[in-house]
Order: C-alpha cells, then sequence, then structure tokens
C-alpha cells in the first residue's frame, strides 16, 4: 500500500540536486498612514535577501526567535505570500511569477504542515473530509469512488486508526491532530513539505512520535523537507542542513555538526549557548553568552551588519559594511568542518555546545547513563 | 519548613464525569530552596500550584482533601481576606503569558504600584517611586521614563520582568513560576532565568518552578518532583534525576528529547497518550504505556517507595528502572 503513495511521489530531480533555488527573496509589508491617502512611511522587513538550496532528499531545518522571518519564509515557499523580490526556482523553473493552472501544478508538489494542530483543521469537518479536501482541487490524484481507500490508506500511513475517518478533529489529542495535518500535507504526493513548527505545540513524549513519523515518512516517500523550529535541539536531530536566520536575512549555514559543532556566527554561538541542556552537571562548568537587549524591530533594521546591535564583537567596520553570506576568507587555512557560509567580518570558532567531544555524535543515549 | 503540600486532592466536576486533577500530592519547598515541578499537559502540576496559591477556580474545582501548610499555617483553612493579605506578601506567582496576566489599560507604573498602595498604604508618589525601583532591579533599561508606558509596549521579555518585578514588589517568602519562559525565545530565556535566580538568592525565597522543560529543570532546580496524572512519580535531587532515574517515566522523557549536542537515530519515543482524567488506569496511572509494566501494576496503585533518602519513586519495579 505504501507503494502505491510512493510511485507518483517520485519527482525528477536526482538525491542531491537543488529541487528549490531561492534567490535574493525579499518580503516586506509595507507600513502606511493615512486614510484616503495612503502614504508608506516605511516597511516591515519580514525577509530581507535570503538565498537557499533545498536539495532533493534532504531535509534543511531553518532556526531563529521569533520575528526573524523564518514563518514568511515558508509561507513564501508555498505560494501562500507573494515575493516582494527574488525568485524561488522549483527544478529549474521560476514559480514565483505563475498562476493558474501552471501554478496549481506546482502547489501539488509542494505541501506544508502548520504549527498548532488545533487551529489548522476546521472543527466543523470529519477527519476523513479533511484529508481528503486536497482531492477535490486537484481530482487527477484521487478519482472520485477512490478517495475514501486513500484516506484510509493516509491515516494508516501516519499512524492513525483507518476506523476513524468519520471522526472531527476535537476527538482527537494535540499529537495526533498533527498526525492528521502531516496525511493532509501528503494527500497528493509531494515532493516537498515545508514543516512550520510542527511539534513545538506538542508534550515532549509526543513530540518525539511525530518526529520519527515524519522521519520514516520522508525516507519512504524521498521527500524533502524544510524543517522551521525555534527548538535548536530539534532541528539538528532532524535536519541534514541548518540555516539560521536572524531579522531576515540567513547569517549561518551548513551541516549540522558544522553548525552544533563548530558555529562561527556569534548569533549562533550565542543562540546554541543559551539552550538549556538536561544535564545538571553542565550547568558549573558551561560558558553561558547572554546577550544584551532584544532583537531589533525589522521596521528599523541596523546598518552593515543586523546583528551588530547585540554583537559583543562588533566593531566599526560592521555599522558601515554588510556582510555577505560566504565561506570567511581568513578561516580558509583552518579547512575542515569550520569551513562553511557565515555572514560576519570577524566569524571565529568557539565551542558552546557543552558535553561535546570533538563532535562526532554517535549514539543518541549512551553517554547519558 | 516554608511550604508543605500534604496529600493534595483536587477534582474538577465536568459534563464527562469527575476529573481527578491532583491525586495525593506530597512536596515540601524549604527557603532558598528551588523545586522543579516537571510534567505534561494535563499531569496536574498547574493545577497544584493554583490550590496553592488559592487561586483555583472552585467550581468546577473542588479541594477533595489534603493541607497546604505554610509556614505551618494550613492555607486551606483560610478566608478569603486572609488569602487576599497573604498573596503578594507571602507567596506570589509568575505566570507565563505576561501579556494576558497585565493589564493592558493601566500604565506598568500602575500596575506595580499597586502592590504598594493597596498593601502597604502607601501614597502614589512614593507607589510610583517604588515602581520605577523595581523596575531598575529588573534590569529594565530606562526605568524612569518607561514606568508610563502601558504593557503592550514592551518586548516579551521586558514584560517577563515586570511579571517578575510585580512577584517580587512586597518581597514573599514564596514564589510559584508557571513555565515562566516558555513563551519567550531562547536567548532572552536565558537571560530572565538567570535575573529570577539571582534575586531568588539574594532574598532568600523559595521557588516552585512549573515547567515541561527538562533543560530549564537542569539549568536551575535543587530537587525535582516528576508528576504523572496527577501524582507525583518521582521526586530526587536534581543530579540523580538526570544520573539514573527510577521511574520507567522519568526515563521515557530523558530518553525522548533530541540532544543540542549529538545527533541521534530514531528518537525514543513513550508509546500511547496520558490517560483521561476521568478514567484514570487501575493500578499505576503508566501501566499502559510502560516497558515495564506487569500484572501487578495493573492492580495495585505503586507507593513511593523510598529508593534512597533523598529519593522516592512510584513504581513497583524501582530497581529495575534505576538499572535502565
Amino acid at each position: 500500500m505504501a507503494e502505491t503513495v510512493a510511485e507518483t511521489a517520485a519527482g525528477t530531480a536526482k538525491p542531491g540536486e537543488p529541487i528549490l533555488e531561492v534567490r535574493d527573496l525579499y518580503k516586506h509589508y509595507p507600513l502606511t498612514r493615512g486614510i484616503l491617502f495612503k502614504k508608506q512611511i516605511g516597511a516591515v522587513k519580514a525577509v530581507d535577501g535570503v538565498d537557499l538550496d533545498l536539495m532533493a532528499g534532504e531535509t534543511l531545518g531553518v532556526v531563529g526567535e521569533s520575528g526573524c522571518g523564518k514563518s514568511t519564509l515558508a509561507r513564501m515557499l508555498v505560494q501562500l505570500e507573494q515575493p516582494t523580490s527574488g525568485t524561488i526556482r522549483y527544478k529549474g523553473e521560476d514559480i514565483t511569477r505563475l498562476s493558474g493552472r501552471a501554478l496549481k501544478a506546482v502547489r501539488r508538489n509542494i505541501q506544508m504542515v502548520f504549527q498548532d494542530p488545533y487551529t489548522s483543521l476546521n472543527p466543523r469537518m470529519t477527519v476523513g473530509d479533511i484529508i481528503g479536501e486536497p482531492f477535490d482541487i486537484h481530482p487527477e490524484v484521487a478519482p472520485k469512488g477512490d478517495r475514501r481507500r486513500r484516506v484510509q490508506e493516509l491515516l494508516d500511513v501516519v499512524g492513525l486508526n483507518p476506523e476513524y475517518i468519520n471522526r472531527y478533529p476535537h476527538q482527537f489529542s494535540g499529537g495526533q491532530r498533527q498526525r492528521i495535518g502531516i496525511a493532509r500535507g501528503l494527500a497528493l504526493n509531494p515532493e516537498i513539505i515545508i514543516c512550520d513548527e510542527p511539534v513545538s505545540a506538542l508534550d515532549v513524549s509526543v513530540q518525539a512520535q511525530v518526529i520519527n513519523l515524519l522521519a520514516a515518512l520522508q525516507s519512504e516517500f524521498r521527500l524533502s523537507y524544510v524543517f522551521i523550529a525555534h527548538d535548536l535541539s530539534i532541528v539538528r536531530h532532524i535536519s541534514d542542513r541548518v540555516g539560521v536566520m536572524y531579522l531576515g536575512r540567513i547569517v549561518e549555514l551548513g551541516r549540522d555538526a558544522e553548525i552544533y559543532d563548530h558555529p562561527t556566527h556569534p548569533y549562533t554561538q550565542a543562540l546554541l549557548s543559551a539552550v538549556p541542556v538536561p544535564d545538571p552537571e553542565a550547568r558549573e562548568h558551561r560558558e553561558r553568552i547572554i546577550l544584551t537587549g532584544d532583537v531589533p524591530s525589522p521596521t528599523n533594521i541596523p546598518s552593515g551588519c543586523r546583528f551588530r546591535t547585540r554583537c559583543w564583537k562588533a566593531q566599526h567596520r560592521c555599522e558601515v559594511e554588510v556582510p555577505l553570506l560566504a565561506v570567511p576568507e581568513h578561516l580558509r587555512p583552518l579547512g575542515g568542518p569550520v569551513l562553511h557560509p557565515s555572514a560576519c567580518h570577524f566569524a571565529d570558532e568557539k565551542h558552546v555546545v557543552p558535553g561535546q567531544e570533538g563532535g562526532t555524535g554517535e549514539g543518541s543515549s549512551g553517554n547519558r547513563e | 519548613m516554608l511550604l508543605e503540600v500534604r496529600d493534595l486532592h483536587v477534582e474538577f466536576h465536568t459534563r464527562d464525569g469527575v476529573a481527578k486533577a491532583v491525586n495525593g500530592v506530597n512536596y515540601t519547598v524549604e527557603a532558598g530552596e528551588t523545586l522543579a515541578v516537571l510534567g505534561e499537559s494535563g499531569s496536574g502540576k498547574s493545577v497544584t500550584a493554583q490550590a496553592v496559591m488559592g487561586i483555583l477556580d472552585i467550581p468546577p474545582g473542588k479541594i477533595a482533601g489534603g493541607e497546604i501548610l505554610f509556614k505551618g499555617r494550613d492555607l486551606l483553612k483560610l478566608k478569603e481576606d486572609e488569602w487576599r493579605k497573604l498573596r503578594g506578601s507571602g507567596m506570589a506567582m509568575i505566570f507565563q503569558d505576561a501579556l494576558s496576566a497585565l493589564n493592558p489599560v493601566l500604565t506598568v507604573g500602575d500596575q506595580l504600584g499597586e502592590m504598594f498602595t493597596v498593601h502597604r498604604g502607601m501614597s502614589r508618589k512614593d507607589a510610583r517611586a517604588k515602581a520605577v525601583e523595581l523596575m531598575d532591579r529588573v534590569r529594565i533599561p530606562a526605568a524612569r521614563e518607561r514606568v508610563r508606558q502601558y504593557p503592550h509596549q514592551f518586548s516579551g521579555g521586558m514584560r517577563q520582568r515586570i511579571m517578575i518585578a510585580m512577584a517580587l514588589a512586597l518581597e514573599p517568602d514564596l514564589i510559584i513560576a508557571d513555565e515562566p519562559t516558555t513563551a519567550l525565545d531562547v536567548t532572552v530565556q536565558a537571560q530572565v532565568m538567570e535575573l529570577l535566580a539571582e534575586l531568588q538568592r539574594e532574598y532568600n525565597m523559595g521557588l516552585i518552578l512549573i515547567t515541561h522543560d527538562l533543560g530549564v529543570v537542569a539549568d536551575v532546580a535543587d530537587k525535582i518532583a516528576v508528576m504523572y496524572a496527577g501524582r507525583i512519580v518521582e521526586t530526587a535531587p536534581v543530579h540523580d534525576i538526570y544520573k539514573a532515574p527510577a521511574h520507567p517515566y522519568t526515563r521515557g522523557l530523558l530518553e525522548s528529547i533530541p540532544r543540542l549536542d549529538q545527533k541521534g537515530q530514531e528518537l525514543y519515543a513513550i508509546k500511547g497518550l496520558p490517560p483521561n482524567l476521568t478514567r484514570i488506569p487501575p493500578g499505576c496511572a503508566f501501566n499502559p504505556r510502560c516497558p515495564l509494566a506487569r500484572d501487578v501494576c495493573r492492580t495495585d496503585e505503586p507507593p513511593l517507595y523510598e529508593v534512597s533518602r533523598t529519593r522516592r519513586s512510584a513504581c513497583h519495579f524501582w530497581e529495575e528502572a534505576l538499572r535502565g
């Protein structure tokens, strides 16, 4: 049964090739004053120049604090939001200016799983109708007579009892509802699923179940994920590569070990050092970088480096020169995992995650004993 | 002993029947000590705290038994006006969501000052000066100007500082913090937790920290009470529990969180769901989800066995759980 769903999902992008290419993406929301004569007085720069590639079959994690633009980015990737400028190429084709039939075809392949399973499911529809609704828009995926069977199949795939097809969302727990949201995301056999904080509303013990489900579905259906979250431990667990966002931009990008064990951007370092680690032994001998102040308003982004107002390394250069997201030249002689794109003039390695030895990361429960 | 909760029972009368939210909880907090109450939603951790603060919604809630001793006095026998005097000056609470806990139509200065005009009978002018002083204490920049602002003009982290300032205003002996940093970003969470820990040391207050975050607990707690389905299933000093949990539920929780310092394969997941509180399974409430469950677990409710002088576990097979 898994085969029937998987068949059509096999895309043309080969593993390791970019399936989604984001270039120079901007989303500015205008701020206006006046009622009759609207005058633009500024803009909320939610996404302010993002470049990203999503490779076929990989999971790209995007982390950042609230207001950094990660959800706006997600909404643009699934075409729920029109970018102000920039391109999103899906298998080489720019999808930001598509409309009509072409847009519909692309949307089928890029689906989304939302954060809050309590508000993202219509309380007056049965689970069968919720999961089957995508088939109304894309009848070619499941012919009318076949729908009930397909929905039951999907319920089974996400680990719910197929007999629950006539129940309503309120009859399910949070974790089960998120499974329903995932089943709906899978209904059209997409190639890409954008997960926007899919487990942050769930309890710890249920979180693990949903994460394992997402991982299992990925290998079964050869899915590519963009996984957006603020929980750095979960992002590391599920991601192949991770991008760290700050005020609308990616400030550091690399493989999971590069970002977590060899971070070079001060913001990444501060973020990692602030994560509470479930090990009381670590609290005595860990260095914590406590940032001062809050994230600046996205209507008024600092000049030069946008992190400089909270950065302990900031110098005059940071005020006048925008650091680009590239492998820092001065680190080149070092080689190894330190070499990955980091948008900082003074990028330098700093170990901030306690309890790591070299960061090979073997075994998931071994060293807790 | 600052606070002692003895065999507390709380029920809620709902259309589906009686939900037993708290079923015989015991814990103690001393001055200067931090007790972390750890549990998932519906475990009864917040309801217990609400009973201690005397802010439980009655009805539908009902305290069905037990005692809450605060400095030796049984709080459940207090009259409403006695409660009112105690809240704020004896004990205070910090809530998760500062935006909904603060009054949106009053300036933060008015809300902080109210503590002093109502409880201490100060003049408005003196109370305003006290409010500025408190905002300085919790390191809100430009306190003198910002005292006139409204809650929505502050960021989430700053609002949480104002909540802390309010809780500290009358220098209570006990602070109950219910998920104080859950709504905050990690960098801000670190600032707020550090501030709270520092002020606690300074005033030698008892602190009950209610949370589901095992990381936050490891950072600040002295001892832990793990709750499941309205009962404490394990209590221990913080170091012991992370080294070797003595209850399968605690072990499951610890193993199901992804780690920052390593990339694992599949996460361990506790199977199933927490029970419906109107139909808690007989015997051990955790038995349907427990890898160690045997016949006795389905019939006999486990008492809190003594694991060591400072540790208790409500598992018939705690020795096995301890071995892992």
